[in-house]
């Protein structure tokens, strides 16, 4: 299977702290690889690790065989990696449509914004905002701006897309929306990583887990064998959610 | 083009017409009326449009001003001299900024404050080339005559205020004017988008020296003698924040009107209240700015209120 991703004996630590702990992992093209752990554990550091928001103290990461560690934000963005954030930065004061539109302006060479706008309506479309296009990006709802932060990412026709809890703040109805999204992008074959807390979703999209605790790396596998496995349980699932799934299972 | 923009060309336009109306005094009050739109415009464009509450304007009027004089004194004629300074400031700022604006908010606004201190330190040492605190003599460059001399100059300020509409148009319709919209609104997320924030916000702050630098230029050729506690001012770099906050900061013919409002103010203030001008001006521009905090342009929307958009 080749790799599209590759984090090698990668570490970040902000002064005394050390968020990421000699992590290495790669990700394979068109997997959706889930990427979960108890609050605090790294996994939005590791995120902005490979995204270069805030660079790895040491080691090294790959991208389509590119060493992309010490890359600014913007190149690796126009390289094919975007990102959603857990707390959505929408421009604020732009129409939902300009926000998306600003996407794919700027992360595509020679695009125009006539041409980006008209991109743009069509990943609204995609996510089911075709109707709020014109609304101001702070008048939305929270599940609106997510899906807005979706079709941004979307915007950048990216290979490697990471999503860093789509889901939180989501009521049932739109979690199950956000799901049918994430399957339909995976079937269109960008490969995802995804940072999630609601195990029902990471088990119904996500065809590997990792699991990271204490900036470290503690399991890696298929979901059912991770959710099984004794230091995740205690670190992170519970016995009581083992218990659980394994009375269901 | 958006209608606000014809209207800033038709506004700066209009102003042409200020000759057939009045003596030197008129055009007196017309050239200082047009060097600070074309400070406030410039700093518009690195204030309004990319956020960036910047103090560096004095610093590249004076160097504008100086390099201008020099160049002037060199034998140079005003059409190389002011171009010149104009280019010297736009590379020379895109290089600062590219440091410099990596702080942000308060800390950007005080480091942009230092530039004007460096710039007037280095033309007071320099003293064989600027000579230094006595100040600069300039030569003569324009007509004869009192009232020709003014029209002149009236009219290489205009001329300059015209440039510096037009590239304010055409950066606000631009990819760069949507890029520092983007930065102004969340940086963060501009990156991660795959804008070079660094890039857009060093061209941001070239194109607002650049003009600045130019005006400050004419402003040497006009008043023939310059000397680095006139030109390297600090109230070059407050008076057009104000004149934005007054007018309604991002828009670019609220700056305009912003800038002609303020000096008409500074000026029946300054004829009617000699002794206490200073504090009349300042309490007026808090009334101002308590009633109206987005400024003169959101009264079109309180006047006009069907033609209020996304509120």
């Amino acid at each position: 299977m080749s790799e599209i991703l590759q984090l090698q004996s990668v570490s970040r630590h902000f002064s005394g702290l050390q968020a990421l702990c000699d992590v290495s992992l790669s990700v394979n093209r068109g997997e959706v690889l889930g990427l979960i752990g108890p609050n605090g554990a790294g996994k939005t550091t590791l995120v902005n690790v490979v995204t270069g928001v805030t660079p790895a103290s040491s080691g090294t990461v790959t991208f389509m065989g590119q060493d992309i560690t010490r890359v600014k934000t913007y190149q690796s963005a126009r390289a094919g990696l975007s990102r959603t954030f857990q707390i959505v930065q929408p421009f604020a004061e732009f129409t939902a449509l300009d926000n998306v539109a600003a996407a794919a302006l700027f992360s595509q060479p020679g695009e125009s914004l006539k041409s980006a706008r008209e991109e743009a309506r069509a990943h609204l479309a995609f996510v089911g905002l075709e109707a709020q296009s014109g609304q101001l990006a702070a008048t939305l709802t929270l599940a609106m701006r997510k899906r807005l932060e979706l079709a941004k990412a979307l915007a950048m026709r990216p290979k490697l897309l990471f999503l860093d809890e789509v889901n939180a703040g989501l009521n049932s109805a739109e979690v199950e929306r956000a799901t049918r999204l994430i399957h339909q992008l995976a079937a269109s074959g960008i490969t995802i990583v995804m940072i999630e807390h609601l195990m029902k979703v990471v088990l119904n999209v996500c065809t590997r887990i990792v699991v990271l605790h204490n900036g470290r790396l503690i399991a890696d596998g298929l979901p059912r064998d991770v959710i099984k496995n004794p230091a995740v349980v205690e670190a992170y699932l519970g016995q009581q959610y083992a218990q659980r799934s394994s009375a269901h299972g | 083009m958006t209608r606000s923009n014809l209207i800033l060309l038709a506004l700066v336009a209009c102003i042409a017409a200020l000759p057939n109306f009045g003596g030197s005094y008129t055009l007196r009050l017309g050239t200082i009326a047009c060097m600070y739109a074309i400070l406030a415009l410039s700093w518009n464009v690195v204030g309004g449009f990319a956020g960036y509450p910047s103090f560096a304007t004095a610093a590249f009027f004076g160097s504008g001003a100086y390099t201008t004089g020099v160049l002037l004194g060199k034998g140079m004629p005003l059409a190389v001299s002011v171009p010149a300074a104009g280019v010297a400031s736009f590379a020379m700022a895109s290089l600062l900024g590219a440091a410099l604006l990596r702080l942000r908010g308060h800390y950007f606004a005080i480091a942009s404050l230092s530039l004007i201190e460096v710039f007037r330190e280095l033309v007071n040492n320099a003293t064989d080339l600027t000579g230094g605190g006595m100040g600069l003599n300039i030569p003569l460059t324009a007509g004869s005559g009192v009232l020709a001399d003014a029209t002149f100059f009236f009219y290489a300020m205009w001329g300059l205020l015209l440039l510096t509409a037009l590239m304010v148009t055409i950066v606000s319709a631009s990819k760069l004017g949507f890029g520092l919209a983007c930065v102004r609104q969340n940086e963060t997320a501009a990156n991660m988008i795959g804008l070079n924030a660094t890039l857009y916000k060093s061209v941001a702050f070239g194109l607002s020296a650049c003009f600045v630098s130019a005006a400050g230029g004419v402003y040497a050729a006009w008043v023939h003698y310059i000397d680095p506690s006139d030109v390297f001012d600090i109230l070059y770099s407050v008076k057009p924040i104000v004149m934005a906050l007054i007018g309604g900061l991002g828009s670019p013919v609220g700056v305009v009107i912003g800038a002609f409002v303020y000096l008409g103010l500074e000026e029946v203030v300054w004829r009617n209240y000699i002794q206490i001008h200073s504090g009349v001006l300042g309490v007026l521009i808090v009334i101002l700015l308590l009633f109206l905090p987005r400024g003169l342009m959101s009264l079109r929307s309180r006047i006009l209120p069907w033609r209020t958009k996304h509120v």
